[in-house]
C-alpha cells in the first residue's frame, strides 16, 4: 500500500514533468500576467480619484530633495552627524550623573563595607574593583548614549527617512557585491555594531547578509566615539594652532569614521569577489510614504528591544572582564605584577606598530566593551610607570574630568602624535567587542565566520598601523 | 439615531469583549495568519489584535522570524501569527517562503490580508494570489486615513462581493475598524461567512488544460486538498518545495488536516 502511493506520486511528478515541457518557457509569466490584469480591473472598479492627491504629491517632492543626486549624500551625513551630535552630547549629563552615583559614591561605600564585614582586601579587589567597578562603568558610559541614539535611529526609520538612506547608498553597496540594505545595518553599526550585525537579518541572501555581518565592525559604535574625540582632541588638535584645533580634531574624527564606510566597501568587495563570490540580488525596496512616527511606542519598543537586550549582554561579559583586570594588576610573580609583565614583554613588537604594550593589553582585557578602554589604558599606564597620586589604586579603573590630566599621563606614558594616530586607527580597526563576537556566533552559528569577523580586521589594524607608522618615521623622521 | 442605537447593541462596540492575551497562546480555537504587502501596517493591526508591541519597521523584512500574539473574543481564543511583508508569493525570497508555507501548511482558520488602501492595485496582486491557496480570508482595507487624505474613495462593499471575502476598510493606527475586523475574523472562523473567493483563470487554454489534467491527479491522490489548481500550477513551475510535499507526501497531511478543522 505504501508502495503504492508511493508510485502515485512519483506518477504525478513525472506527469508535471511532461506537461512542463508542453506548455514552453513564457507561461509563468502568463499567470502572473494574468493576475496583474484581474487587480488591474477589480482596481479600476472600486476605487475612485476624487480632487488631487495631496499627500502624495508632498511626498514625492521631499523624495525628490532627499534622493537627490546632489543633496541626497550631503543631506544623509547632515542627518547622521546630528543624530551623533544629540547623542554625544545628551549623553554627557546622565553619563556623569550615573558615574556620580555607581562610581564616586556607591563603589566606597560597597568597598568600605566589605572592608568593614572583614571580608579579605583581595576578595573586595576581585569583587568591588574588579567585577563591580567594570559593570559600573560599562553602564554608565554606555547607557545613556544608547538610550538616545537607538530611539533616534528608530524614529528617523519610522518617519520613513532610513529607506531613503538605503535608496541613496544602494548603487555603492552594489557595486561593491553587497546588497543595498547594508547601509541600514551599516548605519545601525554606528550605535552599536551587535545590533548592526541582528539588524542584517533584514538581508535575505546567506551570502550578503555575511558581508554584512562580517563588515559591520568597520562602522565607529558608541563606545569608540568618545575614544576617538578624546585622542583627537589630546593629540590632533593639540598639534594644530589653538584657533583651529576644534576643527581640526573634529575633521580627524570625521576622517576615522569615513575611513571606516570606506573601508566597509572595500571589505565587501573583496569578500563578494573571493570566498563570498556572488552577484549583488537585486531588491525592490518601496519608498514608503512619509508617517508621523508613533512616538512614545518608538521609545518603548527601541529601549526594550535594543537598549536594554545590547546592555545586558554587555553587562554579562563585563563582570569576569573586570575580575580579570584586577587579577592582572594585583597578581605579582617576583616585583612585578602580570600586568607589567606583559606590557614589558609586548612593548617592544608594539613600538613596531606605533603603539605600545599597554595599549595592546588594554584591548586584550577590555575586550567586553570598547568604553573601558581607555579608562583600561589610565590605569594600566599608571601601573606601569610607577606613576604616584593619580588613579584609585592598583586595578582600579578611572577616567579624569580634565583632559590636561588624561594628557599628562598618557605622556608619562610615553604617548606621542604617532601613538595618538595610531591609537584612533586600531580603535576603528580591531576585533569587535565581545558582545558583538557572541551576537554574531549567534546570528551565524558558525565558528568560521565567527573567527574571521574578529580576526580580519586586527590583521587590517596591524597592518594600517604599521605603514602609518614606517611612513612617519621616514618622512617625519 | 437607530443607527446609533445599532451600534450599542452589537458586541462589535463594546471593549469589554476584547480581551487582548499577549503571548499567552494555551489552548486556542482559531489560528489567524497576517499576511500582506510591505509598510501597510501589517504589524500595528497586530498589535491592536494582540495588545502586545512589535516593533513596526519601516523596511521590507522588518519582520523577520514570525511573530505571535493572541486575544479573546466571544468565548473564543485567536492566535495571530503576523507573517514576514511580501510582494507576491510566487518567487523564491525567504519572506516570500516563510509567508507561503504558512498559509499552505500552517493551516489558518483565516488568513486577514492587510491591504494598503492608497495601493489598492498593487496590493490585490498578493490578495489574489493568497485567495489562490486559502479559501477563508478577510481583506483589511488598511491607511483608509491616508486614502481619505489622497482623496480617494473605495467602494469597499463592490471589492468584497469582487474578491468574494470579507473586506473591512480601517485605519489601524487610529484603531479604526479593529472591532469590525475582529468580528469579521470571526464570522470566517465559524463558519458563519461563507467566502467564495475569486480564482485567477490563466488566458491560455493549454495551461488550463494542463492545470487540470494534473488538479484530476491530485485530487484522486490527494482527496480533500482545498487548493488543487494552485499546488498544480506550482508543480508546473517546478516549486522545489511543493515536490518534496508531494514525493514526502506531506502535501496529504495537509489535506486530511484541512478536512479535520473545517469538519
Amino acid at each position: 500500500m505504501e508502495k503504492k502511493t508511493q508510485n502515485n506520486h512519483e506518477d504525478i511528478l513525472s506527469l508535471a514533468n511532461k506537461l512542463r515541457w508542453d506548455q514552453g518557457g513564457a507561461f509563468h509569466d502568463t499567470v502572473i500576467e494574468s493576475i496583474y490584469a484581474e487587480a488591474a480591473r477589480i482596481a479600476r472598479k472600486t476605487v475612485q480619484q476624487t480632487g488631487t492627491p495631496n499627500a502624495y504629491n508632498l511626498d514625492l517632492r521631499i523624495d525628490r530633495i532627499l534622493t537627490s543626486r546632489w543633496l541626497g549624500f550631503p543631506i544623509m551625513f547632515l542627518m547622521l552627524a546630528l543624530v551623533f551630535w544629540i547623542t554625544v552630547s545628551g549623553a554627557n549629563y546622565p553619563s556623569g550623573l550615573l558615574a556620580g552615583l555607581l562610581i564616586d559614591t556607591l563603589h566606597p561605600i560597597l568597598k568600605n563595607g566589605a572592608t568593614s564585614i572583614g571580608m579579605p582586601w583581595w576578595l573586595s579587589g576581585v569583587l568591588v574593583d574588579g567585577a563591580y567597578l567594570s559593570m559600573a562603568w560599562v553602564i554608565a558610559v554606555m547607557l545613556p548614549p544608547m538610550a538616545i541614539f537607538f530611539p533616534l535611529f528608530t524614529l528617523l526609520e519610522d518617519l520613513g527617512y532610513l529607506p531613503r538612506v538605503a535608496f541613496n547608498m544602494d548603487n555603492l553597496f552594489r557595486k561593491a557585491g553587497a546588497h543595498g540594505k547594508q547601509a541600514l545595518t551599516m548605519s545601525m553599526g554606528f550605535g552599536c555594531n551587535a545590533a548592526g550585525v541582528i539588524a542584517a537579518r533584514v538581508i535575505d541572501s546567506p551570502r550578503e547578509r555575511l558581508i554584512a555581518i562580517i563588515t559591520n565592525n568597520f562602522s565607529l559604535c558608541n563606545g569608540r566615539w568618545p575614544t576617538q574625540i578624546l585622542i583627537a582632541t589630546i593629540f590632533i588638535g593639540g598639534a594644530a594652532p589653538a584657533y583651529l584645533a576644534g576643527v581640526v580634531s573634529a575633521g580627524a574624527v570625521v576622517g576615522i569614521a569615513v575611513l571606516g564606510i570606506f573601508l566597509s566597501l572595500v571589505v565587501s568587495w573583496g569578500l563578494s569577489k573571493s570566498v563570498l563570490r556572488g552577484e549583488a540580488s537585486a531588491f525592490s525596496l518601496e519608498l514608503p510614504p512619509y508617517r508621523p512616527p508613533q512616538i512614545l511606542q518608538t521609545l518603548y519598543t527601541s529601549l526594550i528591544d535594543r537598549t536594554i537586550f545590547v546592555l545586558w549582554r554587555a553587562i554579562v561579559f563585563a563582570l569576569p572582564a573586570g575580575i580579570v583586570i584586577w587579577l592582572v594588576a594585583n597578581v605579582r610573580i617576583g616585583d612585578l605584577s602580570l600586568a607589567e609583565h606583559f606590557i614589558h614583554w609586548v612593548d617592544p613588537v608594539a613600538m613596531f606598530f606605533g603603539l605600545n604594550g599597554v595599549i595592546f593589553l588594554a584591548y586584550i582585557i577590555a575586550i567586553p566593551a570598547n568604553e573601558i578602554v581607555i579608562p583600561t589604558v589610565l590605569m594600566l599606564t599608571v601601573l606601569s610607570t610607577g606613576m604616584a597620586g593619580v588613579g584609585s589604586g592598583t586595578g582600579v579603573m578611572f577616567e579624569l574630568d580634565s583632559i590636561a590630566g588624561t594628557e599628562n599621563i598618557l605622556r608619562s606614558g610615553g604617548w606621542t602624535l604617532l601613538t595618538g594616530v595610531n591609537l584612533m586607527l586600531f580603535s576603528l580597526l580591531h576585533n569587535p567587542c565581545s558582545t558583538t563576537i557572541y551576537t554574531i556566533y549567534k546570528e551565524t552559528n558558525s565558528l568560521k565566520w565567527t573567527l574571521v569577523s574578529t580576526i580580519l580586521p586586527i590583521v587590517m589594524g596591524l597592518i594600517i598601523c604599521f605603514f602609518t607608522t614606517q611612513l612617519w618615521r621616514i618622512v617625519v623622521g | 439615531m437607530s443607527n446609533q442605537h445599532n451600534c450599542e447593541n452589537c458586541p462589535v462596540h463594546h471593549r469589554e469583549n476584547l480581551i487582548r492575551l499577549g503571548i499567552a497562546m494555551d489552548r486556542v480555537d482559531y489560528v489567524v495568519a497576517l499576511a500582506g504587502n510591505p509598510n501597510t501596517g501589517k504589524s500595528t493591526v497586530f498589535n491592536n489584535l494582540t495588545g502586545l508591541r512589535q516593533h513596526t519597521g519601516n523596511w521590507p523584512g522588518k519582520t523577520v522570524a514570525r511573530a505571535e500574539g493572541g486575544y479573546s473574543w466571544g468565548e473564543k481564543r485567536y492566535k495571530v501569527v503576523d507573517l514576514p511583508g511580501t510582494y507576491s508569493l510566487l518567487s523564491t525570497s525567504t519572506d516570500e517562503e516563510v509567508a507561503r508555507d504558512f498559509i499552505l501548511f500552517g493551516r489558518p482558520d483565516v488568513t486577514v490580508i492587510v491591504a494598503d488602501a492608497t495601493r489598492l492595485e498593487r496590493n490585490l496582486n498578493l490578495a489574489l494570489q493568497i485567495l489562490e491557496i486559502t479559501d477563508r480570508a478577510v481583506l483589511c482595507l488598511n491607511l483608509m486615513d491616508e486614502a481619505r487624505r489622497n482623496n480617494l474613495e473605495i467602494d469597499a462593499r463592490n471589492l468584497s462581493k469582487e474578491l468574494g471575502i470579507p473586506v473591512i476598510p480601517a485605519a489601524a493606527r487610529q484603531r479604526e475598524g479593529m472591532p469590525e475586523l475582529i468580528a469579521a475574523i470571526e464570522e470566517v472562523a465559524s463558519g458563519a461567512y461563507v467566502c467564495k473567493p475569486r480564482r485567477v483563470k490563466s488566458q491560455s487554454a493549454k495551461l488550463n488544460h494542463a492545470i487540470s489534467t494534473l488538479a484530476g491527479k491530485l485530487a484522486a491522490d490527494f482527496p480533500g486538498l482545498p487548493n488543487l489548481n494552485w499546488v498544480a500550477l506550482r508543480l508546473l513551475e517546478g516549486d522545489q518545495s511543493i515536490i518534496e510535499a508531494v514525493r514526502s507526501g506531506d502535501l496529504g497531511r495537509l489535506s486530511s488536516g484541512v478536512l479535520s478543522t473545517s469538519a
